[in-house]
């Protein structure tokens, strides 16, 4: 700070700390804190509002357990309510994209990092950043097309003769998934690809010497030394996954649903942001915490991921 | 458990730069042998050719008589120690060491058993569950070198793993190396720009000078016999005159300079080449009345102090340097800047010696 007053004066250190202020203030704080004090009180008619019936209540955000329905598990049927289920699969294909992306990612970022020539880098992050300059809505729609029965993979893949008949993509959560894998694959790539590139290619040919098979040098020297990077990509991956509307909203089928199309139902089609705040916020928690668990069993510290 | 290596004809080229040209070398089983030169001679792609890292262009490797083209690191008898020891930094000591074993298949208890084993070997004891980055330079040595024997290769690789010591650890070091060398009975086959440590520790030395091997030899004769000019020049400091060589006679030869005849030892292949005469600082004799022969006539113009020895810098009539060192034992006087001197040496320390052999 007074580095900052040294530097350019006051004037303008104090409008950089207001403008700075203001973006966190206005834009941050009170839109969430405004969404949190509203997911306590009930949906009401204005003329209610501020009335008797406007109490704080945990009740918008009990409402997730509400209109059970029938499911089998292994043929053993149960119930359970409909938003919960929601909100499991959405946490469960979100990891299964996780998953997804650091199967693409890793041997790519490896590859980037110790093997391709330092020449035709350049070359190669551009190539994988182009996609990027088109806007997230056109790209959805590109797989939607993509995808489609008549579309041009199932006539590629009739064409080469790896199907006989043109494949149902855009089924059950296929299309999310793999729509979620190809928007946030980058987001799995550069935290990888950073943490090898920083490994001493010493090391590597090192455990080579030593007798190391190409797997195992993966399993014992560059997955351990990599492990600050795979965690802040999976980090990144999963949380944006989980928080997407986008792409669940363009590539699901009629047998899927994301927990924040509910959310979105909730806030536009019922017009109850009350509720819709409650369950935004209950998604939030409910990934912060299952993310904190999952630091914890692969023993990464917060710490590493901020390098 | 060592292995004899051989390099028949051995040569390497990076596109159109040749990085190892036409190396010869048979080197015995439990022998140290040095590989020296200055950095960019092309000896660290020679232990990177026989660790199996690159192939050579032509040229055959051979380790314990059978040709290596086309074997893996992974699948030679040797073990290479990086110059920055590359030792994991996520694994405890212990792990590290065993790392070999373990890829091996080796179970835990074997492994951890041989891994304190190693480091009682390289006096370590105690240090398995430590980590790395907790120990010290020399520490950090000897775990790489633990590490390497682990595997018990019948040769190890060693690309100036030194350098990055200060120099009374590196000197301790060099004795340590040395003994465990001899302990262990392996081939060492260590690389080094530092021509103190080739000597000290060697049993032969090769030297070398873009991408050549110039001379081949036990420490005693490259520093006392050094082949050439780059060998004498690179191996020790040297006073050097030009001149043209004149009649041999048992291999001695007169050498005209401007400063008369000199007499100096000459190798018979080296006749008629163009030649300079090396001699030692060392060897080279301060007087005040002439000598018989080899006699310069010089002014002192500045004394060094070195601390084991001073070194006295003086100047010719026509103003060429030319240095003698005397033993600090008490027993010279040391002269006074500005003392008219005369320079000289004896005939069979001095030699006429081509310059480098270097491709045409």
């Amino acid at each position: 700070m007074n580095d900052l007053i040294r530097r350019y004066g006051v004037t303008i250190t104090a409008l950089m700390c207001l403008l700075v202020a203001f973006w966190l203030v206005m834009l941050v704080v009170v839109p969430n804190i405004t969404l949190f004090e509203q997911s306590f009180r009930p949906y009401l008619p204005v003329v209610d509002v501020g009335g008797p019936k406007d109490f704080y209540s945990l009740r918008n955000y009990a409402k997730v357990f509400d209109g059970s329905i029938e499911r089998s598990f292994f043929g053993i049927p149960y119930m359970i309510p409909v938003h919960v289920m929601t909100f499991g699969l959405t946490i469960w294909y979100s990891i299964v994209v996780t998953v997804a992306c650091f199967a693409l990612a890793y041997p790519l970022a490896f590859f980037m990092a110790k093997i391709a020539n330092p020449k035709s880098l350049p070359t190669l992050l551009l190539l994988l950043f182009i996609p990027l300059w088109v806007s997230e809505v056109l790209r959805a729609f590109a797989w939607w097309i993509i995808l489609a029965f008549k579309g041009p993979l199932n006539a590629l893949l009739l064409a080469i003769g790896a199907i006989d008949e043109p494949v149902r993509w855009i089924v059950g959560y296929d299309g999310v998934v793999i729509g979620l894998t190809y928007a946030y694959v980058l987001f799995m790539l550069f935290p990888i690809y950073n943490a090898i590139s920083s490994l001493d290619t010493n090391q590597i040919e090192a455990a080579d010497d030593l007798g190391a098979p190409w797997w195992k040098i993966h399993l014992r020297v560059v997955l351990p030394y990599a492990k600050p990077g795979i965690a802040s990509g999976c980090v990144m991956v999963f949380m944006l996954s989980a928080g997407s509307l986008l792409v669940p909203s363009i590539l699901g089928s009629t047998t899927s649903q994301w927990f924040t199309q509910t959310i979105d139902q909730w806030f536009k089609d019922a017009l109850d942001w009350n509720t819709a705040s409650a369950y935004a916020f209950i998604l939030l928690l409910l990934c912060t915490v299952f993310v904190s668990i999952a630091l914890k069993v692969f023993n990464v510290k917060l710490s590493d991921i901020a390098k | 458990m060592s292995a004899k290596i051989d390099l028949e004809n051995v040569s390497c080229d990076f596109g159109s730069f040749r990085a190892v040209d036409n190396a010869n070398v048979s080197i015995e089983p439990g022998e140290f042998f040095s590989f020296l030169g200055p950095s960019g001679c092309g000896k660290t792609t020679i232990l990177r050719m026989i660790s199996g890292f690159i192939d050579p262009t032509e040229g055959a490797i051979k380790i314990g008589g059978k040709d290596m083209r086309g074997q893996r690191p992974n699948q030679r008898p040797t073990a290479l120690i990086f110059q920055n020891l590359a030792l994991f930094p996520l694994m405890p000591v212990w792990e590290n060491i065993s790392f070999g074993l373990e890829v091996r298949g080796v179970d835990k208890a074997t492994r951890r058993k041989k891994a304190e084993e190693l480091l009682e070997l390289v006096d370590l004891k105690g240090a398995a569950d430590k980590m790395v980055s907790q120990l010290s330079g020399g520490q950090k040595q000897r775990v790489a070198i633990a590490r390497a024997l682990a595997v018990e290769p019948s040769v190890m690789l060693l690309d100036e793993p030194l350098s990055a010591l200060d120099l009374k650890l590196r000197q301790h070091m060099r004795a340590e190396l040395r003994a465990i060398q001899k302990r262990t009975g392996v081939t060492f086959i260590y690389i080094t720009h530092d021509q103190g440590e080739a000597l000290a520790m060697s049993d032969r030395i090769g030297v070398m000078s873009q991408g050549r091997i110039q001379q081949i030899a036990n420490p005693r004769d490259i520093y006392n016999a050094p082949i050439n000019g780059f060998v004498a020049g690179f191996v020790g400091e040297n006073n050097i005159f030009e001149g043209k060589s004149g009649a041999v006679a048992a291999g001695m030869a007169g050498f005209d300079t401007a400063y008369g005849t000199l007499r100096a030892r000459i190798n018979d292949d080296a006749k008629g080449s163009a030649l300079r005469l090396y001699v030692r600082p060392e060897h080279t004799l301060l007087s005040a009345a002439k000598a018989e022969e080899n006699s310069i006539p010089v002014t002192v113009s500045e004394v060094s102090f070195e601390g084991a020895f001073i070194s006295i810098l003086c100047h010719s009539d026509d103003g060429k340097l030319i240095v003698a060192e005397l033993r600090n034992d008490g027993s010279a006087t040391v002269p006074d800047i500005g003392t008219k001197l005369h320079a000289s040496f004896d005939a069979a320390r001095a030699a006429l010696l081509p310059d480098a052999n270097v491709r045409g």
